[in-house]
Protein backbone atom coordinates (compact mmCIF):
# COMPACT_ATOMS: atom_id res chain seq x y z
CA UNK A 1 0.00 0.00 0.00
CA UNK A 2 1.35 3.41 -0.98
CA UNK A 3 -0.05 6.93 -0.82
CA UNK A 4 0.10 7.66 -4.53
CA UNK A 5 -2.18 9.51 -6.91
CA UNK A 6 -4.55 6.53 -7.00
CA UNK A 7 -4.85 6.63 -3.22
CA UNK A 8 -5.48 10.39 -3.32
CA UNK A 9 -8.30 9.95 -5.83
CA UNK A 10 -9.84 7.23 -3.69
CA UNK A 11 -9.44 9.41 -0.58
CA UNK A 12 -11.22 12.35 -2.17
CA UNK A 13 -13.94 10.06 -3.49
CA UNK A 14 -14.47 8.69 0.03
CA UNK A 15 -14.51 12.26 1.37
CA UNK A 16 -17.33 13.08 -1.04
CA UNK A 17 -19.15 9.93 0.05
CA UNK A 18 -18.71 10.79 3.73
CA UNK A 19 -19.94 14.37 3.25
CA UNK A 20 -23.03 13.10 1.42
CA UNK A 21 -23.71 10.50 4.11
CA UNK A 22 -23.17 12.92 6.98
CA UNK A 23 -24.78 15.90 5.30
CA UNK A 24 -27.83 15.94 7.55
CA UNK A 25 -25.75 15.31 10.69
CA UNK A 26 -23.49 18.27 9.84
CA UNK A 27 -26.51 20.44 9.10
CA UNK A 28 -28.02 19.54 12.49
CA UNK A 29 -24.77 20.23 14.33
CA UNK A 30 -24.41 23.55 12.55
CA UNK A 31 -28.04 24.46 13.14
CA UNK A 32 -27.44 24.21 16.89
CA UNK A 33 -24.55 26.66 17.01
CA UNK A 34 -24.09 28.16 13.53
CA UNK A 35 -26.03 28.92 10.40
CA UNK A 36 -26.83 25.30 9.44
CA UNK A 37 -25.11 25.44 6.06
CA UNK A 38 -22.02 23.34 6.81
CA UNK A 39 -23.44 19.98 5.65
CA UNK A 40 -24.83 21.52 2.51
CA UNK A 41 -21.64 23.40 1.73
CA UNK A 42 -19.27 20.47 2.35
CA UNK A 43 -21.45 18.14 0.30
CA UNK A 44 -21.57 20.59 -2.57
CA UNK A 45 -17.83 21.25 -2.38
CA UNK A 46 -16.81 17.61 -2.47
CA UNK A 47 -19.36 16.77 -5.17
CA UNK A 48 -17.59 19.43 -7.23
CA UNK A 49 -14.27 17.74 -6.43
CA UNK A 50 -15.75 14.46 -7.67
CA UNK A 51 -16.83 16.13 -10.88
CA UNK A 52 -13.30 17.50 -11.38
CA UNK A 53 -11.85 14.04 -10.83
CA UNK A 54 -14.21 12.82 -13.55
CA UNK A 55 -12.80 15.35 -15.99
CA UNK A 56 -9.13 14.56 -15.48
CA UNK A 57 -7.01 12.25 -13.35
CA UNK A 58 -4.34 13.95 -11.24
CA UNK A 59 -0.85 12.57 -11.79
CA UNK A 60 0.45 13.05 -8.25
CA UNK A 61 -1.10 13.25 -4.77
CA UNK A 62 0.02 16.89 -4.67
CA UNK A 63 -1.84 17.70 -7.89
CA UNK A 64 -4.98 16.08 -6.44
CA UNK A 65 -4.68 18.15 -3.26
CA UNK A 66 -4.19 21.37 -5.21
CA UNK A 67 -7.17 20.70 -7.43
CA UNK A 68 -9.22 20.02 -4.30
CA UNK A 69 -8.06 23.31 -2.75
CA UNK A 70 -9.12 25.31 -5.80
CA UNK A 71 -12.46 23.57 -6.04
CA UNK A 72 -13.39 23.88 -2.37
CA UNK A 73 -12.44 27.56 -2.33
CA UNK A 74 -14.66 28.18 -5.32
CA UNK A 75 -17.64 25.96 -4.59
CA UNK A 76 -18.18 25.79 -0.83
CA UNK A 77 -19.25 29.41 -0.38
CA UNK A 78 -19.11 29.57 3.43
CA UNK A 79 -16.11 30.01 5.70
CA UNK A 80 -15.28 26.32 5.31
CA UNK A 81 -14.30 26.99 1.68
CA UNK A 82 -11.25 29.16 2.27
CA UNK A 83 -10.37 27.24 5.45
CA UNK A 84 -10.35 23.78 3.87
CA UNK A 85 -9.07 25.26 0.62
CA UNK A 86 -6.08 26.71 2.41
CA UNK A 87 -5.56 23.43 4.29
CA UNK A 88 -5.44 21.42 1.06
CA UNK A 89 -3.33 24.06 -0.67
CA UNK A 90 -0.70 24.05 2.10
CA UNK A 91 -0.77 20.25 2.22
CA UNK A 92 -0.23 20.17 -1.54
CA UNK A 93 2.84 22.38 -1.12
CA UNK A 94 4.13 20.13 1.67
CA UNK A 95 3.94 16.96 -0.44
CA UNK A 96 5.30 18.69 -3.54
CA UNK A 97 5.31 16.73 -6.78
CA UNK A 98 6.43 13.43 -5.27
CA UNK A 99 4.72 10.36 -6.72
CA UNK A 100 4.13 8.91 -3.25
CA UNK A 101 3.67 10.39 0.22
CA UNK A 102 5.95 8.96 2.94
CA UNK A 103 4.64 8.58 6.51
CA UNK A 104 6.62 11.52 7.82
CA UNK A 105 5.55 13.64 4.83
CA UNK A 106 1.94 12.86 5.73
CA UNK A 107 2.60 14.24 9.20
CA UNK A 108 4.23 17.32 7.60
CA UNK A 109 1.28 17.76 5.26
CA UNK A 110 -1.20 17.61 8.15
CA UNK A 111 0.87 20.15 10.08
CA UNK A 112 0.96 22.46 7.04
CA UNK A 113 -2.80 22.07 6.62
CA UNK A 114 -3.43 22.85 10.27
CA UNK A 115 -1.12 25.87 10.12
CA UNK A 116 -2.99 27.10 7.06
CA UNK A 117 -6.32 26.82 8.86
CA UNK A 118 -4.90 28.70 11.85
CA UNK A 119 -3.39 31.39 9.63
CA UNK A 120 -6.65 31.88 7.73
CA UNK A 121 -9.15 31.56 10.57
CA UNK A 122 -7.03 32.92 13.44
CA UNK A 123 -8.42 30.24 15.76
CA UNK A 124 -6.41 28.59 18.51
CA UNK A 125 -6.78 25.19 20.11
CA UNK A 126 -9.70 25.26 22.53
CA UNK A 127 -11.72 27.79 20.50
CA UNK A 128 -14.18 25.04 19.50
CA UNK A 129 -13.27 24.94 15.83
CA UNK A 130 -11.82 22.51 13.31
CA UNK A 131 -8.40 23.35 14.78
CA UNK A 132 -9.42 21.18 17.75
CA UNK A 133 -9.58 18.16 15.45
CA UNK A 134 -6.49 19.01 13.40
CA UNK A 135 -4.06 19.77 16.20
CA UNK A 136 -4.33 16.38 17.97
CA UNK A 137 -4.27 14.72 14.54
CA UNK A 138 -1.01 16.48 13.66
CA UNK A 139 0.54 15.50 17.00
CA UNK A 140 -0.59 11.88 16.71
CA UNK A 141 0.61 11.53 13.11
CA UNK A 142 3.96 13.10 14.03
CA UNK A 143 4.41 10.79 17.01
CA UNK A 144 3.45 7.72 14.99
CA UNK A 145 5.71 8.66 12.07
CA UNK A 146 8.67 9.51 14.31
CA UNK A 147 8.16 6.41 16.49
CA UNK A 148 9.08 4.31 13.50
CA UNK A 149 7.07 1.35 14.73
CA UNK A 150 3.92 2.45 12.99
CA UNK A 151 3.56 1.63 9.31
CA UNK A 152 1.93 3.99 6.85
CA UNK A 153 -1.55 2.78 7.71
CA UNK A 154 -0.75 3.22 11.40
CA UNK A 155 0.10 6.88 10.83
CA UNK A 156 -3.15 7.48 8.95
CA UNK A 157 -5.14 5.70 11.65
CA UNK A 158 -3.43 7.63 14.44
CA UNK A 159 -4.35 10.95 12.79
CA UNK A 160 -7.96 9.93 12.15
CA UNK A 161 -8.51 8.62 15.68
CA UNK A 162 -6.99 11.72 17.24
CA UNK A 163 -9.17 13.95 15.05
CA UNK A 164 -12.28 12.02 16.04
CA UNK A 165 -11.39 12.29 19.73
CA UNK A 166 -10.62 15.98 19.21
CA UNK A 167 -14.05 16.54 17.64
CA UNK A 168 -15.77 14.82 20.58
CA UNK A 169 -13.71 16.93 22.96
CA UNK A 170 -15.24 20.12 21.48
CA UNK A 171 -18.57 19.25 23.14
CA UNK A 172 -18.02 21.11 26.43
CA UNK A 173 -16.05 23.99 24.91
CA UNK A 174 -17.34 27.54 24.60
CA UNK A 175 -16.91 28.81 21.05
CA UNK A 176 -14.55 31.74 20.61
CA UNK A 177 -14.46 31.91 16.79
CA UNK A 178 -16.98 31.93 14.00
CA UNK A 179 -20.74 32.24 14.13
CA UNK A 180 -20.97 29.97 17.19
CA UNK A 181 -19.01 32.49 19.27
CA UNK A 182 -22.05 34.80 19.22
CA UNK A 183 -23.79 32.21 21.40
CA UNK A 184 -21.16 32.41 24.13
CA UNK A 185 -21.81 29.89 26.87
CA UNK A 186 -24.82 28.50 25.06
CA UNK A 187 -22.42 26.98 22.52
CA UNK A 188 -21.24 24.49 25.18
CA UNK A 189 -22.88 21.07 24.96
CA UNK A 190 -22.74 20.95 21.17
CA UNK A 191 -20.11 19.38 18.94
CA UNK A 192 -18.34 21.66 16.49
CA UNK A 193 -19.41 20.79 12.94
CA UNK A 194 -16.07 21.82 11.42
CA UNK A 195 -14.21 19.51 13.78
CA UNK A 196 -16.56 16.70 12.78
CA UNK A 197 -16.09 17.24 9.04
CA UNK A 198 -12.32 17.40 9.59
CA UNK A 199 -12.42 14.02 11.32
CA UNK A 200 -14.48 12.63 8.42
CA UNK A 201 -11.81 13.76 5.96
CA UNK A 202 -8.99 12.16 7.94
CA UNK A 203 -11.01 8.93 8.43
CA UNK A 204 -11.57 8.77 4.66
CA UNK A 205 -7.77 8.87 4.21
CA UNK A 206 -7.63 5.61 6.19
CA UNK A 207 -10.42 4.06 4.18
CA UNK A 208 -8.63 4.84 0.94
CA UNK A 209 -5.49 3.05 2.14
CA UNK A 210 -7.20 0.00 3.62
CA UNK B 1 -1.40 55.55 -12.92
CA UNK B 2 -4.80 54.19 -12.01
CA UNK B 3 -5.12 51.52 -9.37
CA UNK B 4 -7.97 49.02 -9.85
CA UNK B 5 -10.29 48.03 -7.01
CA UNK B 6 -11.86 44.63 -6.41
CA UNK B 7 -14.96 44.25 -4.23
CA UNK B 8 -15.46 40.85 -2.60
CA UNK B 9 -18.91 40.49 -1.07
CA UNK B 10 -21.16 37.62 -0.01
CA UNK B 11 -23.82 39.17 -2.18
CA UNK B 12 -23.55 39.96 -5.89
CA UNK B 13 -26.04 42.77 -5.37
CA UNK B 14 -23.93 44.36 -2.65
CA UNK B 15 -20.78 44.19 -4.78
CA UNK B 16 -22.54 45.60 -7.84
CA UNK B 17 -24.37 48.26 -5.84
CA UNK B 18 -21.31 49.46 -3.98
CA UNK B 19 -19.46 49.71 -7.28
CA UNK B 20 -22.33 51.58 -8.89
CA UNK B 21 -22.12 54.11 -6.08
CA UNK B 22 -18.35 54.50 -6.19
CA UNK B 23 -18.23 54.68 -9.99
CA UNK B 24 -20.23 57.89 -9.86
CA UNK B 25 -17.36 59.59 -8.08
CA UNK B 26 -14.53 57.78 -9.80
CA UNK B 27 -15.50 57.25 -13.44
CA UNK B 28 -11.92 56.58 -14.53
CA UNK B 29 -11.21 53.76 -12.10
CA UNK B 30 -11.61 50.08 -12.95
CA UNK B 31 -13.94 48.70 -10.26
CA UNK B 32 -14.41 44.95 -10.32
CA UNK B 33 -17.14 42.98 -8.56
CA UNK B 34 -16.62 39.54 -7.06
CA UNK B 35 -19.92 39.02 -5.28
CA UNK B 36 -21.78 35.83 -4.42
CA UNK B 37 -20.93 32.27 -5.33
CA UNK B 38 -20.42 30.81 -8.81
CA UNK B 39 -24.00 29.59 -8.85
CA UNK B 40 -25.50 32.87 -7.66
CA UNK B 41 -25.95 32.02 -4.00
CA UNK B 42 -24.87 34.06 -0.97
CA UNK B 43 -21.20 33.39 -0.30
CA UNK B 44 -17.82 34.09 -1.83
CA UNK B 45 -15.93 32.40 -4.63
CA UNK B 46 -12.23 32.09 -5.23
CA UNK B 47 -12.89 31.85 -8.98
CA UNK B 48 -14.66 35.18 -9.01
CA UNK B 49 -11.90 36.86 -7.02
CA UNK B 50 -9.21 35.41 -9.27
CA UNK B 51 -11.13 36.49 -12.37
CA UNK B 52 -11.47 40.02 -11.00
CA UNK B 53 -7.77 40.21 -10.14
CA UNK B 54 -6.99 39.04 -13.66
CA UNK B 55 -8.92 41.97 -15.10
CA UNK B 56 -7.21 44.48 -12.82
CA UNK B 57 -4.75 46.73 -14.61
CA UNK B 58 -0.98 46.71 -14.23
CA UNK B 59 -0.94 49.65 -11.80
CA UNK B 60 -1.93 47.43 -8.91
CA UNK B 61 -5.17 46.57 -7.18
CA UNK B 62 -6.73 47.05 -3.77
CA UNK B 63 -9.21 44.44 -2.57
CA UNK B 64 -12.12 45.36 -0.29
CA UNK B 65 -14.23 42.75 1.46
CA UNK B 66 -17.39 42.54 3.52
CA UNK B 67 -17.78 39.81 6.16
CA UNK B 68 -15.32 37.31 7.64
CA UNK B 69 -15.22 34.60 5.03
CA UNK B 70 -14.94 37.14 2.22
CA UNK B 71 -11.71 38.24 3.88
CA UNK B 72 -10.57 34.61 4.01
CA UNK B 73 -11.44 34.04 0.36
CA UNK B 74 -9.57 37.18 -0.67
CA UNK B 75 -6.54 36.11 1.39
CA UNK B 76 -6.72 32.65 -0.17
CA UNK B 77 -6.78 34.17 -3.64
CA UNK B 78 -3.62 36.14 -2.91
CA UNK B 79 -1.97 33.05 -1.47
CA UNK B 80 -3.01 31.09 -4.53
CA UNK B 81 -1.40 33.68 -6.79
CA UNK B 82 1.77 33.64 -4.69
CA UNK B 83 1.08 36.98 -2.99
CA UNK B 84 1.54 39.15 -6.08
CA UNK B 85 3.22 42.49 -5.57
CA UNK B 86 0.91 45.41 -6.08
CA UNK B 87 -2.22 43.67 -4.81
CA UNK B 88 -3.21 44.73 -1.30
CA UNK B 89 -6.11 43.84 0.96
CA UNK B 90 -7.71 46.77 2.74
CA UNK B 91 -9.18 46.36 6.21
CA UNK B 92 -11.98 48.83 5.75
CA UNK B 93 -15.76 49.16 5.87
CA UNK B 94 -16.93 48.12 2.43
CA UNK B 95 -19.00 51.05 1.21
CA UNK B 96 -17.14 53.93 2.85
CA UNK B 97 -13.80 52.29 2.18
CA UNK B 98 -14.62 51.63 -1.46
CA UNK B 99 -15.75 55.18 -2.14
CA UNK B 100 -12.69 56.64 -0.42
CA UNK B 101 -10.38 54.21 -2.24
CA UNK B 102 -12.02 54.89 -5.60
CA UNK B 103 -11.66 58.63 -5.13
CA UNK B 104 -7.99 58.22 -4.20
CA UNK B 105 -7.40 56.00 -7.22
CA UNK B 106 -9.15 58.53 -9.43
CA UNK B 107 -6.72 61.14 -8.11
CA UNK B 108 -3.79 59.01 -9.25
CA UNK B 109 -2.74 57.63 -5.86
CA UNK B 110 -0.57 54.52 -5.84
CA UNK B 111 -1.72 51.18 -4.52
CA UNK B 112 -0.45 51.79 -0.97
CA UNK B 113 -2.14 55.20 -0.82
CA UNK B 114 -5.40 53.78 -2.16
CA UNK B 115 -5.34 51.11 0.56
CA UNK B 116 -4.62 53.79 3.16
CA UNK B 117 -7.51 55.89 1.88
CA UNK B 118 -9.85 52.92 2.28
CA UNK B 119 -8.62 52.19 5.78
CA UNK B 120 -8.84 55.85 6.82
CA UNK B 121 -12.56 55.54 6.15
CA UNK B 122 -12.98 53.62 9.39
CA UNK B 123 -14.51 56.77 10.83
CA UNK B 124 -13.92 58.91 13.89
CA UNK B 125 -14.83 56.18 16.38
CA UNK B 126 -11.93 54.01 15.25
CA UNK B 127 -9.42 56.82 14.93
CA UNK B 128 -6.81 57.44 17.51
CA UNK B 129 -7.89 59.54 20.47
CA UNK B 130 -6.27 62.98 20.41
CA UNK B 131 -3.63 63.30 23.11
CA UNK B 132 -3.11 59.55 23.39
CA UNK B 133 0.41 58.28 23.88
CA UNK B 134 1.76 58.34 20.32
CA UNK B 135 -0.67 60.77 18.74
CA UNK B 136 2.05 63.40 18.36
CA UNK B 137 3.98 61.23 15.93
CA UNK B 138 0.89 60.95 13.74
CA UNK B 139 0.27 64.67 13.70
CA UNK B 140 0.65 66.04 10.15
CA UNK B 141 3.98 67.67 9.59
CA UNK B 142 5.30 65.81 12.65
CA UNK B 143 3.86 68.53 14.90
CA UNK B 144 5.58 71.42 13.05
CA UNK B 145 3.50 74.52 12.24
CA UNK B 146 1.79 74.32 8.85
CA UNK B 147 3.57 75.72 5.79
CA UNK B 148 0.39 77.35 4.57
CA UNK B 149 -3.09 77.96 5.95
CA UNK B 150 -6.36 79.48 4.85
CA UNK B 151 -10.00 79.90 5.87
CA UNK B 152 -12.79 79.59 3.35
CA UNK B 153 -16.54 79.83 3.75
CA UNK B 154 -18.72 77.29 1.97
CA UNK B 155 -21.03 79.11 -0.44
CA UNK B 156 -22.89 76.32 -2.20
CA UNK B 157 -26.34 75.38 -0.87
CA UNK B 158 -25.63 71.76 -0.07
CA UNK B 159 -22.28 72.38 1.62
CA UNK B 160 -19.72 69.61 1.95
CA UNK B 161 -21.75 66.62 0.72
CA UNK B 162 -20.43 63.54 -1.06
CA UNK B 163 -19.54 65.00 -4.46
CA UNK B 164 -17.60 68.02 -3.19
CA UNK B 165 -15.85 65.84 -0.63
CA UNK B 166 -14.87 63.39 -3.36
CA UNK B 167 -13.58 66.20 -5.55
CA UNK B 168 -11.61 67.81 -2.77
CA UNK B 169 -10.13 64.58 -1.42
CA UNK B 170 -9.28 63.41 -4.93
CA UNK B 171 -7.46 66.64 -5.77
CA UNK B 172 -5.61 66.85 -2.47
CA UNK B 173 -4.52 63.23 -2.55
CA UNK B 174 -2.66 63.84 -5.81
CA UNK B 175 -0.60 66.70 -4.31
CA UNK B 176 2.65 66.31 -2.42
CA UNK B 177 1.24 67.81 0.75
CA UNK B 178 -0.35 66.78 4.01
CA UNK B 179 -3.55 68.71 4.42
CA UNK B 180 -6.04 68.92 7.26
CA UNK B 181 -9.39 70.61 7.01
CA UNK B 182 -10.96 71.45 10.36
CA UNK B 183 -8.66 68.80 11.76
CA UNK B 184 -9.57 65.93 9.45
CA UNK B 185 -7.42 64.48 6.67
CA UNK B 186 -8.16 66.52 3.54
CA UNK B 187 -7.38 63.52 1.33
CA UNK B 188 -10.06 61.45 3.05
CA UNK B 189 -13.44 61.84 1.45
CA UNK B 190 -15.24 60.24 4.37
CA UNK B 191 -13.24 62.37 6.78
CA UNK B 192 -14.45 65.49 4.97
CA UNK B 193 -18.02 64.26 5.00
CA UNK B 194 -17.92 63.64 8.73
CA UNK B 195 -17.34 67.38 9.19
CA UNK B 196 -21.00 67.88 8.36
CA UNK B 197 -20.08 71.34 7.09
CA UNK B 198 -23.07 73.12 5.60
CA UNK B 199 -23.44 76.39 3.68
CA UNK B 200 -21.80 79.20 5.66
CA UNK B 201 -19.42 76.90 7.53
CA UNK B 202 -15.79 77.95 7.47
CA UNK B 203 -13.16 75.44 6.44
CA UNK B 204 -9.85 75.97 8.19
CA UNK B 205 -7.12 74.52 5.99
CA UNK B 206 -3.63 73.66 7.21
CA UNK B 207 -1.07 72.26 4.79
CA UNK B 208 2.45 70.91 5.10
CA UNK B 209 4.95 69.94 2.40
CA UNK B 210 6.15 70.96 -1.05
CA UNK B 211 2.68 71.51 -2.47
CA UNK B 212 1.27 73.19 0.66
CA UNK B 213 0.48 76.45 -1.10
CA UNK B 214 -1.04 74.71 -4.10
CA UNK B 215 -3.20 72.67 -1.76
CA UNK B 216 -4.58 75.73 -0.02
CA UNK B 217 -5.28 77.54 -3.27
CA UNK B 218 -6.90 74.38 -4.65
CA UNK B 219 -9.31 74.29 -1.71
CA UNK B 220 -9.86 78.02 -2.02
CA UNK B 221 -10.78 77.78 -5.71
CA UNK B 222 -13.08 74.80 -5.19
CA UNK B 223 -14.90 76.34 -2.24
CA UNK B 224 -15.28 79.77 -3.78
CA UNK B 225 -16.67 78.32 -6.99
CA UNK B 226 -19.23 76.46 -4.86
CA UNK B 227 -17.88 73.24 -6.34
CA UNK B 228 -19.64 74.26 -9.51
CA UNK B 229 -22.97 73.96 -7.73
CA UNK B 230 -25.64 76.54 -6.94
Amino acid sequence: MVLDAGWAVKWLTLCAQAMAEHRVELIELDRAIGDSDHGENMDRGFQAVLAKLGESTPETPGAALKMTAMTLMSKVGGAAGPLYGTAFLRAATAVGDAAEIEPSTWADALAAARDGIVARGKAEPGDKTMVDAWTPAVDAARAAADGGSADLLGVLVAAAEAAEAGAVATDPLIARKGRASYLGERSAGHRDPGAVSSALILRAAVGAAA
Amino acid sequence: MTVSIVVVSHSAKIADGAIELAAQMAPGVVLLAAGGTDDGRIGTSLDKVLAALEQAGGDGAVVLTDLGSAVMTAESALEFLGDPEGVLLADAPLVEGLVAAAVAAQGGADVRAVKDAAEAALGPARRQEPGSADAAGDRPGGGAPPDCTGDFELVNLAGMHARPAAKMAGGLSSLDAEVTINGVDGASMTGLMTLGAGKGSVLHVEAWGTDAERAVSYVSALVQSGFGEP
